[in-house]
């Protein structure tokens, strides 16, 4: 017979007075008090009775709601994560280069790093560009430079994931102007743009526009998406950028769960009911170092979406309460010396992602705390997927961990935590007045300020940097190298889309784009998709609007 | 009593990647210097004449977005241009080792990269200003 709650509390205090009393008296814990990496307090062991306040149904079967265990009931026993690096440098041609080496080594799916410049507007020649074009993405101004990203690449074959945000919208009309020009049916077409405007406010910072206007570009996005590109995800609602900016993975959670709250309401007000979109809106977390709080992280995070969705939101489809989320490994716990170590500590971090049934993922290069990385880099960290997805057997199971006392039980308390902050959140006046304010700023930047200390006092260790600091140098490291003739490349092609198109259509349609954009009941995208096929560049779309829209600039907090 | 430690942290160029630079800021304060922030998206023009004008015993750059090379040769132009030559120089962020020693013959007083610990950011600046002495 199974025994009740109260049975199990009074023998676990019976054991703590006994075996561990007995126990504490000939050799001490090394600390009075443990901790998750994001401070929540654990206990020395779990029990059945710490499910006490896990009804059942809340933990559930995979692909069934809430969704706990896992979005799909086969998961990994059909088909593996998409293994999805990351890459982006130079021009159009020198990441298809990288991009061709990836697909040819196993990788199963692209993820596109643009240089800054392209992510936040202007083309290769502004001189806001100067030294950064190419450098830690590809540069991208024209259809013609994604045409040279993407050729001889089969789109139907390979999802493409455009990680770009306040210019995303205009990478995805390059996109699909470049998928029409070379007949694909869009509707069969799968990736993914992150398009993820609010998170840059709160923590990754690449942002043009105010608030309320970018926030309709994502709106757009979806929409648009929704109705012509069904398998497409018109968004990535991000944690990764707030986790790595220093929020603790509770913040990041809970950041992220509000920022859909925002995207889901603006495109509700278009009329468009929630279960037309909400099943390809997708998510991408950080995996890091504190392995059972980062699994009950994404398993809290798919229970907080099914309920968020079907509660609050009336979703009927099963397919709108489904959390699926890529995944990357933490940059900011790599370090510099000791740099192999990365291999150990990303592999680490990837098993987590898996065991937390993420859909695809990226693991970091052991260069990264130097340089964008190589191409040894990225084989290293892609057989490391390889070796969990072939050698580990972990993927034969769906939700391995599930039914774990602890898990379960800090799965509990990740969602309640995060419903506790989404309704703080609510009761300070909402997300967007927030991040006017900097709130979420503030509380990342405590974070990541507690975190500098901790690693100062030796309190969160870290191997190689505060703790088993080795004297003898590392093996001389060799990085990317930066190809000084990209910027010249780059300008060149620029130049001549500019020369070669015709300038009154282009000066027809930056009227137009005007027009739409101040008025805020058009979609943006057809106007920006007609604008990329007749030769527009990143900077023209950009600077217009800008004259339309102003800009934004944030007040610092520290 | 001696005057506070002046400086000026700045983000230059497109980089948007601040979690070290307020680190330093939240540590320096706490640590009795006067510290300003630029915020970011500055240009290397704005950032000299900011500090000059707020008249800074140092001058931190913080870049994890490896255009080092392009930017503080910028910065070293205009305050020859401008006649500065004892503001001590400093840059902080991520970066290759090649760089690091090209940007110490460049003048740049110290490179601070990623998991420098707080106290030792403030007693290196502190050295620094110690060095160079009174203006």
């Amino acid at each position: 017979m199974n025994k009740t709650v109260d049975q199990l509390r009074a023998e676990e205090k019976d054991w703590e007075a006994n075996e561990v009393a007995q126990f504490l008296k000939k050799q001490a814990e090394r600390k009075t008090q443990f901790f998750t990496l994001g401070d929540i307090p654990v206990k020395r062991t779990y029990t059945a009775a710490d499910l006490a306040e896990t009804p059942e149904e809340d933990i559930g079967l995979p692909g069934r709601y809430p969704f706990t265990r896992a979005p799909y009931p086969t998961m990994y026993r059909s088909r593996n994560w998409t293994m999805r690096q990351i890459a982006g440098f130079g021009t159009g041609e020198d990441t298809n280069v990288r991009f061709k080496y990836l697909i040819a080594q196993g990788q199963t799916g692209i993820s596109t790093d643009f240089d800054m410049p392209t992510l936040m507007g202007y083309d290769s020649d502004h001189p806001m560009s100067d030294g950064e074009v190419g450098r830690e993405g590809v540069a991208i101004d024209t259809l013609a430079d994604m045409e040279a990203l993407l050729d001889g690449i089969d789109l139907e074959k390979i999802s493409v994931s455009l990680t770009i945000n306040p210019s995303a919208w205009i990478l995805l009309a390059m996109y699909i102007v470049l998928a029409e020009k070379r007949g694909y049916d869009l509707n069969k077409l799968s990736g993914t743009v992150q398009a993820d405007i609010l998170k840059e406010y709160m923590a990754q910072k690449e942002f043009i526009f105010p608030v309320t206007p970018s926030v309709r570009l994502v709106r757009d996005c979806i929409t648009h998406c929704a109705k012509t590109m069904k398998r497409y995800n018109p968004i990535n609602i991000s944690g990764y950028h707030i986790s790595e900016a220093g929020a603790s993975p509770l913040h990041e959670a809970a950041f992220t769960l509000a920022n859909l709250i925002v995207y889901v309401e603006e495109v509700l007000k278009t009329g468009m009911q929630v279960d037309e979109f909400a099943p390809r809106l997708a998510f991408f977390f950080v995996c890091q170092a504190d392995f059972f709080e980062e699994v009950a992280k994404f398993r809290a995070l798919r229970r907080c979406y099914a309920k968020i969705m079907k509660e609050r939101f009336g979703a009927k489809n099963p397919e709108s309460m489904r959390l699926r989320f890529h995944c990357q490994t933490a940059a900011a716990s790599l370090t510099k010396p000791q740099y192999m170590i990365n291999v150990v500590r990303t592999g680490m971090q990837a098993l987590s992602a898996v065991l937390g049934g993420c859909q695809s993922l990226h693991t970091n290069g052991y260069d990264e705390a130097f340089a964008i990385p190589t191409e040894d880099a990225m084989r290293m960290a892609l057989r490391t997927q390889q070796i969990i997805a072939e050698e580990t057997n972990v993927t034969q199971v769906i939700d391995p961990l599930g039914g774990s006392y602890f898990v379960e039980s800090l799965t509990t308390e990740y969602e309640k935590r995060i419903f506790d902050i989404l309704k703080e959140i609510e009761d300070r006046g909402g997300t967007l007045k927030l991040i006017e304010e900097g709130w979420f700023q503030k509380q990342i930047a405590d974070f990541a300020y507690e975190t500098a200390l901790r690693k100062q006092s030796g309190e969160k260790p870290v191997i190689g940097v505060n703790r088993f600091v080795d004297g003898t140098p590392d093996p001389k490291i060799h990085t990317h190298p930066y190809d000084k003739s990209t910027a010249e490349r780059q300008i060149a092609r620029t130049k001549r889309v500019r020369a070669e198109r015709d300038p009154k259509l282009m000066a027809e349609l930056l009227e137009k784009l005007k027009t739409v954009a101040a008025d805020d009941s058009q979609n943006i995208m057809p106007v920006t998709i007609e604008l990329v096929r007749a030769g527009a560049t990143m900077g023209d779309i950009i600077e217009t609007l800008k004259t339309v829209w102003g800009t934004y600039r944030e007040t610092p907090v520290f | 009593m001696s005057q506070p430690i002046r400086v000026l942290l700045a983000k230059v160029g497109l980089d948007g990647h601040d979690r070290g630079v307020r680190v330093v800021a939240r540590t320096l304060r706490d640590a009795g210097m006067d510290v300003i922030y630029s915020g970011l998206h500055r240009t290397p023009e704005e950032v000299v004449s900011a500090a000059i004008q707020e008249d800074v015993d140092i001058l931190g750059v913080s870049l994890l977005s490896g255009v080092q090379l392009t930017v503080f040769p910028k910065i070293f132009k205009l305050l020859a241009e401008k006649g500065v030559s004892d503001m001590i120089i400093v840059a902080g962020g991520v970066m290759p080792d090649e760089d690091v020693v090209e940007l110490k013959n460049m003048g740049v007083h110290e490179v601070m990269l990623q998991d420098t610990p707080p106290d030792a950011i403030v007693k290196t600046l502190t050295r620094l200003v110690t060095e160079r002495g009174p203006r």
